[in-house]
């Protein structure tokens, strides 16, 4: 099971970005858990700049817009 | 190098190869584009020919400046949009962070203010981007330069008004509005206000983040352009369309000499006046300055216009509102008047150089 975090304050491109995590997963058969994270001390305990953040198992992977599907499954499959 | 013979013909590696199709595809797309916009004003001139309405009247007169200004400005925005989302896949909102830090105001405000032109952000990033850059130990006036130029000197405003009104408007444009923000932070700053955060964000205790450092390739960068036309001509066109339409309207009907006395240089109320009304409008620069462009061909001052242009694009309400939850009312007061009146000195001087 793949500990997702999706950090951002609930704008429209975060919202778009939990629903791709969550496409990507359930095509790949990834078993995940995905939680928004809104609280902005949160999300600046991550250390990111831009929002939507993605983090996978602890781990900030991406920061600042929609990320790539592409980009998403290797972050699913590693 | 060249060669005198031909040679065998090698099967390149598939990325290359990728690469080479891409490369060639953006510069074909490229003169294609500079080919049609060359055509478009005898098109629509023969368009409005065509139509069942009496030559050199005001309606032929507006429909000929809707049928040529559309087209126009979404080909001028999709190629400056293009341009501008490679020179942003150069840099990112984490490594603007990590180049400010600890910058020394003054010198910070500059670097800052001229970073908020060519970094990716997005108004609904403001709050943790604000966050972010005051608890990495950017100064809080820094800070401010980056917030104020960010929307203010952006890619669709320079281009639109390079394209419409001319490169030199373009460019003092470019000037002052990187003045006031540089300026209006560095003033910020002096005033030592960072009590007036509101207290959490004081004790925000900023994590490290260390994003995987992927290279972009040729292709990345330009399919980075490519989407960025996609996002932002996609989400804007309709202000666009509106936008012109409005000052199309304005272009065959309103009377010249109305707007020259009410926003022409002599009237010195016209420059507040326009700043107070800018402020609670919330546009982008692509619905703007269509209207810009036909506010100046009736005889407005070009100061009075871009004051009213830089008021409804770098200070507009939804974003204070956001900004609320990390600024007090009182800093946020701040910002909006230290903003507005370098605003007011840019519409005045603007009007005192172009007299």
């Amino acid at each position: 099971m793949k500990d997702i975090k999706v950090l951002g304050s609930g704008c429209k491109t975060c919202q778009l970005t939990a629903d791709l995590l969550k496409t990507e997963a359930d095509k790949l058969g990834v078993p995940v858990a995905i939680e928004k994270v809104t609280d902005y001390a949160a999300i600046a305990g991550y250390g990111i700049a831009a929002t939507p953040g993605v983090v996978v198992d602890g781990k900030v992977v991406h920061a600042g817009g929609l990320p790539k599907a592409a980009d998403v499954d290797g972050w699913l499959q590693a | 190098m060249t060669s005198c013979c031909p040679l065998p013909t090698l099967p390149k590696p598939e990325g290359e190869a990728r690469a080479s199709l891409w490369i060639s595809a953006t510069i074909a797309a490229i003169i294609l584009w500079f080919v049609v916009y060359q055509l478009l004003q005898p098109v629509s001139l023969w368009a409005v020919a065509q139509l069942p309405v009496a030559p050199a009247s005001h309606l032929a007169d507006a429909l000929a400046f809707f049928l040529y200004d559309t087209p126009k400005v979404l080909m001028l925005l999709t190629l400056v949009v293009f341009a501008m989302g490679v020179v942003r896949s150069f840099f990112s909102a984490e490594n603007t962070r990590r180049l400010l830090s600890g910058k020394r105001e003054g010198v910070g405000n500059v670097a800052a203010a001229s970073l908020g032109i060519v970094t990716p952000f997005c108004s609904c990033s403001a709050v943790p981007l604000f966050i972010g850059f005051v608890s990495a130990g950017v100064p809080l006036g820094v800070t401010f330069s980056f917030l104020i130029a960010a929307p203010m000197v952006n890619e669709v405003a320079l281009g639109l008004l390079f394209g419409l009104v001319g490169w030199q408007v373009a460019l003092t444009y470019l000037g002052f509005g990187l003045g006031v923000a540089i300026v209006a932070g560095f003033v910020i700053g002096r005033f030592h206000l960072d009590g007036w955060l509101q207290p959490w964000v004081r004790e925000v205790r900023m994590g490290n983040v260390d994003l995987p450092d992927r290279k972009l390739t040729v292709v990345d960068r330009l399919q980075a352009g490519l989407d960025a036309v996609a996002d932002i001509v996609g989400k804007v066109w309709m202000w666009v369309i509106a936008g012109i339409a409005v000052g199309a309207l304005i272009h065959g009907y309103a009377p010249a000499d109305l707007l020259a006395s009410i926003m022409g240089k002599d009237a010195w109320w016209s420059v507040p006046a326009a700043v107070v009304v800018g402020v609670p409008m919330y546009s982008n620069a692509a619905g703007i300055i269509p209207i810009v462009e036909a506010l100046i061909g009736k005889g407005a001052a070009l100061g009075t216009v871009l004051a009213f242009m830089m008021a409804v694009i770098a200070l507009s309400l939804p974003e204070m509102i956001i900004l609320r939850k990390v600024l007090t009312v009182r800093l946020i007061a701040v910002f909006a008047g230290v903003v507005g009146l370098g605003i007011l000195a840019v519409g005045y001087l603007f009007n005192l150089l172009f007299a």
